[in-house]
This record gives C-alpha cells, structure tokens and sequence, in this order.
C-alpha cells in the first residue's frame, strides 16, 4: 500500500506483479520492553504500510504518553485499551505489510512471561523469528525462553537484533559482546542461522535504511533480511503426501469426497494412497479445488479428493503417500509447553487434538521439565503454567502421527480442558513409545487411577457367585483368556488358591464362611486398587456378605454376576462328586444341600447356565468390561 | 451444480506450478476454517453484510463444499436504514447461489423508531446491530457465526484469535483469548457460549480486491464510481438514499461522482469522490490513496477505543 510511485506505472502490471508475490510470516519476540512493538510500528510506517488518518491519530496519543512528543510506535501496535494504559503487550497483534519483494505478516508477540502463551500462538505460524535484545541489558531469561520455544515450534532462521543501540552510542563492543553471549547459549537449539544486526526501532537505524551509525556494520537491514530469508513453505511440496480429513462431503448418492487441507507432498490423479490409521489403500480419482477439478495438487491447497474405491474414510483420518505414511500408535513422547495455570495432572484425562482428530488423553508420566535458562532437564511431577517438559502420553485411539520436526500439521497438538474448554498445552509428538524403551517417568501421584491407566484399563471386580458346579470357575477362566487377549491385566480369586493357602485355617461353619468371604473382598479390593481385573469365583451363598463385598468397591467397580444354575443341574454335573459326598453325610454344612443359597436379586449380570454357554456368557461380560474404557473418560460419548 | 456465474472462475486463484502465491494461501487458509467450523460446531451461520468481505467470504465458502453447497444459512442483520441497492443485490445474490437467508431487524427497535438521524449513531448501532445481532444469534441458537472481519481493519482486530470465543452474553474478553496454535482451532464450548470465526483474518483490503478481480465476484454498484445525491456533513459525504434524510434549510443534495470503500448504513458511511469505475481504476485510487478505509465509516470515530468497546458487548 501507499506506495507513491504508482501514480504513473501501469496498474495492471503492478498486480500482475504484486499477486504472484510471496508471504513470509514472522514474529518479533524478546523480554519485556526490548522494543517489539515500537519496532514494528516503525517498519509499517518505513514501509509506507500506516495510512494518513493513523498517522494523524498516532501524532495525537504520542504527545499524551511517555515518549514525550516523539512518535511512540508501539501504539500503532499495542491496539487493546489495556495495552495502551499500561504500555505493554499482552496478547499478539498480527500486522500486514508488503514491498516490491514479498508479502509480509508479522505477529508482534508480548515478552512479559506472564503471556508465553499468546507469544507462542504467533510463533507457532511463523517461519522466522526476530528476537531483540536491549543493548543494555543483554540477554535475559525471556530472552533464552523466547528462544527456546523459537527452536521448539520449528523455526530455523533467526535475526539477533540488537536494539536501542542509540542508547549505547552504537557501541560495537556492545554489539559483539552480546552476540557472542547468544551464540554460546543457542548452540544447543541448533539454529540453521543466526543473523544478527544493530538496530534502533525507535530512530529506524538498519531498520529499511543502513545506518550512518553504523560503519563498523556491513551486514543487511532488518528489512533487506526478510525480503531475501529462505521460505521454509518451499520444502513442503517435497515431502511424502499427508492430507487430515476435515470432512466428507456428500451432496448426492454419486459424489463421495473428502475433504482438507494438504499439509505436505503433491497428489496426482491416479495416485495410490494409504488411509490411517486403517492402512486401506486406494487411487486418487479426482481432485477438486474450488469449482474446478486439477490434475495435480500441493501442500498448502485445500482440495477436496474422491477416491476410485469404496473406503472407509472419516474426519481424522489422514490421507497419506501410500508407500511413506505415518506411523500410527496410542503411546507417544511428546513435549508440551503448558499453558494453564491449572498444573499438569499425571493421569487426568484431557481431549488433545492433533489434525481433524480429537481424542481423549492421558499423560502417564513427566520424563524431564527444561530449565530455559540453561536448557538442563530436570527431573519433574508436575508442569507448572509456561513450563516446558518431555511427556509420555497414552491415547484412547490408535492415531497417526509424524514426528513434529518431519510435519508440523500431524506432529503439533494441542490439550484441552474437559471441563472449562480451555487450551491448555501445546505439544509436539516426537516418537512412539515403544515399551522396551529404557526411560524413567516420574509419576506424580500414584493412585489407583494411575495404576490402571498404566494398564490401559479400569479396575473392576467381577463376582461370580452361584452354586457348586453352577460353572463359576470356568466362565471365569474364559473371562480372562479374553480379558488377557485384549491386553488387560487381570487375577482371578478362587477356593482352589484361597482356600489352601490365606484361608487355610478357617472351615466351613456360618462363621468361617462369612470370615472366608470378607478376607477373599479385601484381597479383591487391594487388587482392584492396584489397577487389576480381578475375577472371584466364590459360591458365596449370603446376600448380605456379597453386600460387604460391593461396599468395599467404588460405585461401578463391583460387578455381581449370578452363574444361575438349578440344584438338580448343577448336583447331575457334580464335577468334584461333592454333592454326593454332601448327600451321604460326608460333608457338613454344603451349601444347596444342607445350607442354603441366597440368589443375587438384582446382579449387574444374570447367567442362565441352562441356556447360555460359558463362551456366550463371556462375550457378554468381556463387552461389558470394554465399554466402561478408562477411568474418567467413559459416559464423554467418544 | 452450482450457478453458471460461479462457474466461470473456476481456477482462476489456481496452482501455480512451483509455488502458492499469497492468494492461494489465503484462500486455502479460509477455506480450511470454515471447514473446521462446520465439522466441529452443531449450527454455524454466515453473517452476509453484503459488503465486499462478505463477498469473498461467501464466495469462499462456496467453494470449500462443492460440489455440494454450504452447510448453513446467511443472515443479515437489516437495521433497515442500509442503501436500498444493499437489500435488492442481497436478495438477488443469495437466489443465484441457492442459499437460505435469514434476515433480522430488533422488533423493540423498529417499534421505538431508533434510527441514526433521532438517536445518533452510538444508541442505533448498539440497538440496531449489536442488539439486534445477538437476539437473532439466540433466537436461531446459533453457535458459531462466520464473520468477513480482517485484521488490518482496527488495532483491536488485528488482537483478534480467529476462532473468537464469545460468553453466554456474545462478549469478547480480550485479556483472556484462547492460545490459538498452528491451524488447530479449538471450538469447544458449553451450551449457550459461542464463536464468532473470521476467516478472512489474515486478509488485508487489498488482497480482498484483487481477490474479487481475480474471481469475478459480483458486487453492489455502490462500490463503483457513479453520480449520485450527496449532501457534505462534518467534512463527511453523506448520500441521500431516501427521503427519511432530515436535509436542512438551505441544504441541497448536490450530484457527484462518488463511490463507497465500505457499505453500511446509508446516513453513516461517507461516501469518496471518485471517478473509478472498474476495479482496477478502484486499486489504482487505492493504492495511491494515503487514508483508511474506517475513515468513512461515522461510527468508529464516535469513541477512542470503540471497536474494542463494541466487541466486548457483543459487536462482531
Ligand atoms: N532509545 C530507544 N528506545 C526504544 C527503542 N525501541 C523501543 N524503545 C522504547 O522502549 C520502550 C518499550 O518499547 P516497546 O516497543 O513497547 O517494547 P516491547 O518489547 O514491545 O514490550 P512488551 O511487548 O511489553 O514486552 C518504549 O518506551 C520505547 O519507546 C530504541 O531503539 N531506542
Ligand atoms: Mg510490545
């Protein structure tokens, strides 16, 4: 905009010119105060990008504030009341500017510590950073923060700008001092390229002209830097095709396409492409963008694609390469810059979204928090608002992912809140974790919770009650043959390893029974507190004993499943010939015989032995254990 | 399928072989939020202002379905004091595209006669647009509204997330915006709660135009050049678009080539003098032209710090 010469160039040849420009988006970031904002409003206003009426305005609120006359551009950026009345930044202002070269927006991001988040919400969609320092005061924590995180989200390429160096009489000693300081603290962040210039964004030294106060400097202005600094959206199109399904779209029983926006690599028609995470594979059938159909797209465009055969494709799936596609998993390690000031919970489950895909999520377990100011790893059970740490997380869904640093659009996430909806963290996936993995998480509270996440199951004690020979212990067997197949943890308490062993010196009086079945309920219970599935497999005749039992569990913990078999079935089955032992007076006190049985008058499950088999039967209970899911995650409708 | 007007710019924002130009990122940027607005939110809406942005966004959103059409409804909030070219091209413009518009005046507005010539334009754009917005937003139970507000608007905009998260009251708290990262927009809300969603965020005036050049996106003729009645106010010129126009004594509309960079209601958008009447001639003007596009507008010039003030009672 407002660039004066145009009053006699051919229109039509400037937008010619000015619509196959380039966009290179960039932030400013560094400690409070350094100068961010004040420098952006000087390069809107070098570059011709503030209308008169601002200026005019501008003019007006700087002879109110503290510059004293002189125009403050920070105002042109700080546009929030409360920004203006405290003359700081809180949240990022996004700006628009563009020269002969290229096409620019800038998000001027706060320093002060307390708004990292809104800091790295700019530098999550920028492809180069400009991190200032104040001449005077070098490098501060904010600084190496800001830094850091800069490295985090991706960027490679950063300008070191030295500002107010009107301050210190354009010191080159200062200069260099500063800059060797941030060299030696960066090398570990591995930037591609470190640029650093002397600048001040007050006067507009280096900012779009080279400074007369500046001899000893011979490298670029600020300006001349962005319009050359190498696009990382180049790269992109190079990489194997990744494509999230944000939606399907189905106008008619003919068209079925599906939706998104290429995050990496170029599809042609008739490409072969893998869905994940159900790995099916197809051809690209067409490809439309906007009204029209391509033969070809790239990273970048929002297409819409039909595919040459009938596959299950959903929001959240991943389009991809079919000879390279993502890894899919459920447990990952991941790094998270915590946003909220609510700490990080180790086992509380949160919704994390990554690409069109939102799933439930729990973080198991903190590997390391990292120290910004000397990038050490410390070992944590907690992230704090604003810290940085190394995650394990474990997924409710297999889900597929690149590394962050391979695709930023399956590799970053983010956490929310269940209950306040807030964005909580920011992550970005780095790895599977493969359980052979050698790492030690530091778990914060270990609880019950925690142990059966770890487990990636629900605690729960199924109690299998009914008489002799009603089948008790074989339904209880399949139940855990299917239970272990699903990977689930599980034990089963039986009279065959109570009886003989904790239990060995009680018998069969009224007594012995009731104190037999309380001592088998608290070891069901420490095992359902340890995170297990535990079976038991008691005849349990008394209601009021199997009560005891379920008053000791969490409500929805205690599953009573009566194993109902008639007297006459189940004494004609007699596996052991116990009932008759029990008939001919060898054994007292036998339950259906000579004590009686109480049936459970309203079980969680009925078993009718007569009608259902034990593999039926374990169908059903097995089904029931899978829907409760995890702890905290159940009844969320996903 | 779609209407044979549409048809015609098909590919004309298209891939270039090497690399995106700002357009296409643009485009594919709004078309990837309106996408996610409609697979994560139960009852979006489009507010359809008919102005320019509007144009691209609807245009956009056109074409982020096809071949199927948008997902939603259009709703324009009519505070019936707009230019009467506005309402004609408004309905015209949503029967070619076969989309259903909802159109809402404040019912206790209109019976109070609240217009910007009695009451002043504070009281009517607060009663008649900001009111009138949020009763419309509440009554349909929208919960996510499309709006066609760019950044390099206003000072407070440019502070805006592009999923803006609004209160059970449609009030924007600035201090306390969703970290937005990367393209992963956070649409979560509880019942009652809603987003106001910009797609053309990252759009600036100039890239609109040339995007509606690009796309041959029709518009209201207000927008080019044409002799028209105006009468000069506060340095202001003020079309007379109908006879509900108080003229004082000795007041006379006078004919002049004039044209509009923003539409709104007709007694409080000036009008510029111009003799462009095609776009290019319009970009030329603008690009030499060193004063916003705000400045026409009568209404944000009532208050320092008023755009922000609206927004945190609701205002888009
Ligand atoms: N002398 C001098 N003063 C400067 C220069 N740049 C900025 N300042 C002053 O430094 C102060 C802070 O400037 P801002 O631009 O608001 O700093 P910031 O980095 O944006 O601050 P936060 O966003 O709040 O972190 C203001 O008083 C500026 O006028 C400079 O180059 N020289
Ligand atoms: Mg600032």
């Amino acid at each position: 905009m407002g660039d004066g010469s145009l009053l006699h160039t051919d229109i039509d040849a400037w937008l010619a010119r000015h619509q196959s420009k380039d966009l290179l988006r960039f932030i400013t970031c560094g400690s409070v105060d350094d100068g961010k904002s004040t420098l952006i409003g000087r390069l809107l206003y070098d570059t011709g990008a503030v209308p008169d009426d601002e200026i005019a305005r501008l003019e007006r609120d700087s002879a109110r504030g503290s510059a004293g006359g002189e125009l403050d551009f920070s105002l042109l950026v700080d546009g929030l009341a409360a920004e203006r009345e405290q003359g700081i930044t809180i949240d990022v202002a996004y700006r628009y500017f563009a020269t002969e070269a290229r096409k620019f927006i800038v998000a001027d991001t706060p320093g002060h510590e307390q708004y990292t988040r809104n800091m790295i919400t700019g530098a999550s969609t920028a492809e180069t950073a400009v991190i200032l320092v104040d001449a005077r005061k070098g490098i501060l924590t904010q600084t190496r923060r800001h830094s850091y995180l800069v490295s985090l989200v991706g960027i490679r390429r950063v300008v070191l700008a030295i500002n107010k160096m009107d301050l210190v009489d354009f010191d080159p000693g200062v200069f260099q001092r500063i800059v060797a300081d941030y060299e030696a603290f960066a090398r570990p962040l591995g930037f591609d390229a470190i640029t650093p210039i002397p600048i001040s964004g007050r006067d507009g030294d280096n900012i779009a002209l080279i400074s007369a106060r500046t001899p000893w400097y011979d490298g670029p202005t600020l300006l001349g830097y962005l319009e050359a600094v190498p696009l990382a959206a180049d790269t992109l199109a190079g990489r194997p095709f990744r494509m999230a399904v944000q939606g399907v779209v189905r106008p008619d029983l003919n068209f079925r396409g599906f939706s998104g926006q290429i995050s990496a690599g170029v599809i042609h028609v008739g490409d072969e492409v893998r869905v994940c995470p159900s790995g099916r594979t197809s051809q690209i059938a067409r490809i439309i963008s906007g009204f029209g159909d391509l033969d070809t797209a790239r990273a970048g465009q929002s297409v819409t694609v039909t595919l040459a055969d009938e596959v299950d494709v959903s929001r959240g799936d991943v389009l991809a390469a079919a000879g390279s596609p993502p890894e899919s998993a459920e447990r990952f390690v991941a790094t998270l810059v915590w946003m909220d000031e609510q700490p990080l919970v180790i086992g509380r489950s949160y919704w994390l979204k990554v690409g069109a895909r939102t799933v439930a999520v729990v973080v198991t377990g903190i590997d390391h928090r990292v120290d910004v100011n000397t990038l050490e790893h410390h070992p944590a059970t907690r992230l704090e608002l604003n810290e940085i740490g190394d995650v394990a997380l474990r997924l409710d869904q297999i889900t597929p992912f690149d590394p962050y640093e391979a695709n930023v659009d399956t590799g970053g996430f983010i956490l929310i809140d269940r209950v306040t909806n807030a964005t909580i963290a920011a992550g970005m996936l780095r790895s599977a974790e493969r359980r052979a993995d050698n790492i030690h998480w530091h778990a914060q509270t270990v609880d019950k919770t925690a142990r059966a996440r770890l487990k990636g199951q629900r605690s729960a004690v199924l109690w299998l009650t009914g008489l002799s020979g009603a089948g008790k212990s074989t339904l209880a067997n399949r139940i855990e043959q299917r239970l272990l197949a699903e990977g689930r943890h599980t034990y089963i308490l039986d009279g065959d390893n109570v009886r003989h062993g904790l239990n060995k010196d009680l018998g069969f009086s009224e007594a012995d029974r009731v104190e037999n079945i309380r001592r088998v309920a608290e070891v069901a219970k420490l095992m359902a507190d340890a995170g297990l599935i535990v079976l038991v497999a008691f005849i349990s005749p008394f209601r009021a004993d199997r009560e005891l039992a379920r008053s000791l569990m969490e409500p929805g913990e205690f599953v009573e499943v009566f194993v109902d078999a008639p007297l006459a079935v189940a004494e004609a089955r007699d596996p052991k010939g116990l009932y008759r032992k029990a008939r001919a007076g060898e054994l007292k006190n036998f339950t259906g015989i000579d004590s009686p049985y109480e049936p459970p008058l309203q079980p969680e499950v009925h078993i009718d032995t007569t009608l259902t088999s034990p593999d039926a039967a374990a169908d059903r209970i097995v089904r029931l254990i899978e829907q409760r899911g995890l702890p905290g995650v159940d009844g969320d409708g996903i | 399928m779609s209407d044979p007007d549409l048809s015609i710019a098909a590919g004309t924002v298209a891939a270039s072989p090497e690399r995106l130009t700002h357009l296409q990122r643009l485009e594919a940027e709004a078309i990837h939020i309106i996408r996610e607005t409609v697979a994560e939110c139960e009852r979006p809406v489009m507010l359809y202002s008919i102005g320019k942005d509007s144009a691209a966004m609807l245009h956009v959103a056109m074409k982020a379905f096809h071949p199927a059409k948008p997902p939603f409804p259009l709703l324009h909030v009519d505070t019936t004091w707009k230019f009467r070219e506005m309402i004609r091209f408004r309905d015209s413009h949503a029967r070619n595209l076969g989309l259903e518009l909802l159109v809402h005046t404040n019912p206790d507005g209109l019976a109070a006669g609240v217009g910007p010539f009695t009451h002043g334009s504070a009281v009517h754009t607060d009663i008649m647009k900001t009111q009138a917005l949020k009763q419309a937003l509440d009554k349909y139970g929208f919960d996510a509204a499309f709006g066609g507000a760019r950044r390099d608007e206003e000072a407070s905009r440019a502070k805006e997330r592009i999923f803006s998260f609004r209160n059970a009251a449609h009030a924007w708290e600035p201090k306390a915006q969703r970290p937005e990262l990367w393209r992963l927009y956070n649409a979560r809300k509880h019942r009652g709660e809603s987003l106001r969603v910009f797609p053309l965020s990252n759009w600036t005036e100039l890239d609109v135009w040339q995007y509606i050049a690009a796309e041959n996106i029709p518009l209201p003729d207000l927008y080019f050049a044409a002799e028209r009645p105006v009468v000069e106010r506060d340095g202001t010129l003020i079309m007379v678009d109908d006879d509900r126009m108080p003229l004082a004594s000795g007041e006379t509309p006078e004919m002049k080539s004039v044209r509009f960079r923003t539409l709104g209601c007709y007694p409080l958008t000036g009008a510029v003098e111009s003799t462009a009447a095609t776009i290019p001639a319009i970009l030329q003007e603008m690009l030499t032209s060193r004063t916003s596009e705000r400045q026409g507008r009568v209404i944000d010039r009532d208050q320092a710090a008023s755009m922000e003030k609206k927004k945190r009672e609701g205002y888009f």
